[in-house]
């Protein structure tokens, strides 16, 4: 056979001992055409689509699955901004919450378990349609359970729009007061520089420059990343790098191969492959491990940044030699609660919200599924925000925050959020940040990067 | 071979299978894939410490069973035999490890 038995059981290992999946096919769906100024006729458009297409993805990923014997973790739908969608109807709450109700039973009739797209780009300034949509945040996520939120706030062509950032710390806590443990903010994440064909949630939506469908895939394979750098102990970075990289252009492969034929069958174009390395609670399929694996005693440690550089540099070489599409977030994804290696170096002290944040200037993906005190004020959440976005606007890259200011708890305690979503100690956070500043509100201009023409 | 101008392009599949050794692993195998009417193609198999080492490639381009029922067939096999059978499509090992 033109396959060697190494190379068979060096796939098969991959599945049954690394934990390597495709994370999730993630179809986006248009949805401009369903728009009405009838809410009834929009929402009984927009549920039956959505229904239809997810019932015809999930039985699909389960046929792909079944032939290529890796699994589909999850599957997914992206929709188009739900404040594009909302803009012929009346600016109320129970316009919007209707709509996030009815994405919310569409998913669930077709067994999706999050949606994406209840969200609006309102990195220059807000339209009376965006403004309604975020006043109406906290009542949608907290009365729905599938349906996934994104704000644009920032962008390197148009900098930071303060006032709306200013709000969402307002926003964000009231959200998480209307549940136990503030879950409703873990479906919500605010970006700068927001990619249009993210599969992964909760950032997910189906852009404006999108076709009428697109099949996008994420991959995953931490644990494979973790067992060939364990397999190289003693090798130099310039090597590790290589090692790296050749891992990442396999499993990139597998995910190219697997989404462009669930994008065939389904009649579909396929979008792209984001190859991102996406952690989950499972022990063994850690970012913060790959870094440890690399030599760096516990993760947030001196070391830790420079050592998630080079990772992330070598899965981009990989992926990019493997993939003519590879898109969405494509970083290395190191969100707290849902790593069981950065939820530990939290608990010990080596991990901070100071290096979070700095680990985050070379990764992409941003400040992740972090647990933050209830008592947090609003504005130290919008400050935390502001940080953290900048970083996105004058380095020309995506950033976002998910950030979780859980009810009633005090730094040290562990909020439970379940599932994927995982666990995550309260991360000590100060009282007071910037209150001035971010009153002030308004708009930081475009940085001097976005003058390249 | 009979009647080859009707014959469909053949559909390749990897099956692997690890485990303590013992009687009869390749012939419970082998009447499954007869039974389905999976022609077997080609096999490697060694012992390492006691250890079963096999890897099969089939086609079941004429198969009587899809997938799925091909899955739990031979899950059923590796539940009895106290083994690990892996059964997927070789497109997938040729996009990882060929160019």
């Amino acid at each position: 056979m033109s396959i060697t038995v190494e190379e068979i059981f060096e796939t098969v290992n991959m599945t049954l001992q690394q934990h390597f999946d495709i994370r999730t096919v993630t179809l986006g769906i248009n949805l401009k055409d369903c728009m009405d100024r009838d809410l009834d006729h929009f929402c009984g458009r927009i549920h039956h689509r959505i229904s239809e297409k997810g019932i015809q993805l999930n039985t699909i990923a389960d046929r792909i699955e079944h032939k290529y014997g890796i699994p589909i973790t999850n599957r997914r739908v992206a929709v188009t901004p739900a404040s594009i969608l909302l803009e012929p109807l009346p600016r109320t709450q129970a316009a919007a919450v209707r709509l996030a109700k009815t994405l919310d039973s569409a998913a669930a009739k077709a067994d999706i378990d999050f949606i994406g797209g209840f969200g609006a780009l309102v990195h220059k300034g807000a339209t009376s349609s965006d403004e309604n949509l975020i006043l109406s945040l906290p009542a949608a996520l907290s009365q729905t359970k599938r349906v996934c939120a994104f704000f644009n706030l920032a962008s390197t062509l148009t900098g930071m729009n303060m006032t709306v950032i200013e709000q969402f710390g307002h926003i964000l806590k009231d959200l998480a007061r209307r549940s136990k443990t503030g879950i409703g903010c873990a479906k919500v994440a605010v970006f700068a520089n927001v990619p249009e064909d993210n599969p992964f949630m909760a950032g997910a939506h189906h852009g404006v420059g999108e076709p009428d469908y697109s099949l996008n895939i994420g991959i995953s394979g931490p644990g494979v990343v973790k067992t060939v750098i364990e397999q190289n102990p003693d090798c130099d970075l310039t090597e590790l790098s290589e090692v790296i990289k050749r891992t990442v252009f396999k499993i990139t492969r597998a995910g190219e191969l697997i989404g462009r034929e669930v994008a065939e069958m389904m009649g579909v174009p396929f979008g792209i492959v984001d190859i991102s390395l996406a952690a989950t609670p499972a022990a063994g399929d850690s970012v913060a491990e790959i870094i440890e694996a690399m030599g760096v005693s516990r993760m947030g440690r001196p070391g830790s940044t420079a050592a998630l550089a080079l990772l992330i540099d070598a899965v981009k070489k990989g992926g990019s030699m493997a993939s003519g599409n590879v898109g969405g977030l494509s970083g290395t994804f190191i969100p707290v609660s849902e790593d069981a290696g950065m939820i530990r170096a939290v608990k010990e002290g080596a991990l901070n919200l100071e290096k979070l944040e700095a680990l985050t200037s070379v990764c992409s993906v941003g400040m992740d599924m972090f647990a933050v005190p209830g008592s947090t004020p609003a504005e130290v959440i919008s400050a935390i925000i502001a940080d953290e976005l900048a970083i996105g606007v004058a380095n020309n890259k995506t950033t976002s925050v998910r950030i979780i200011p859980v009810p009633g708890k005090r730094a040290g305690q562990i909020v439970h959020f379940g599932g994927l979503l995982g666990s995550a100690p309260i991360m000590p956070v100060t009282k007071i940040a910037s209150p001035k500043f971010i009153a002030r509100k308004g708009r930081m201009p475009a940085p001097i990067q976005a003058l390249r023409n | 071979m009979a009647k080859p101008k009707e014959k469909k392009a053949s559909q390749i599949c990897i099956l692997t299978v690890t485990g303590k050794d013992k009687v009869g692993i390749i012939a419970r195998i082998a009447v499954a894939m007869s039974k389905a009417n999976i022609n077997i193609v080609d096999v490697s198999q060694k012992i390492m410490n006691d250890y079963f080492v096999m890897s099969l490639a089939c086609d079941i381009a004429d198969a009587t069973l899809d997938m799925p029922d091909i899955h739990k067939q031979l899950q059923k096999i590796a539940k009895d035999m106290e083994l690990n059978i892996t059964f997927q499509h070789e497109n997938i090992f040729k996009m990882m490890h060929r160019v």
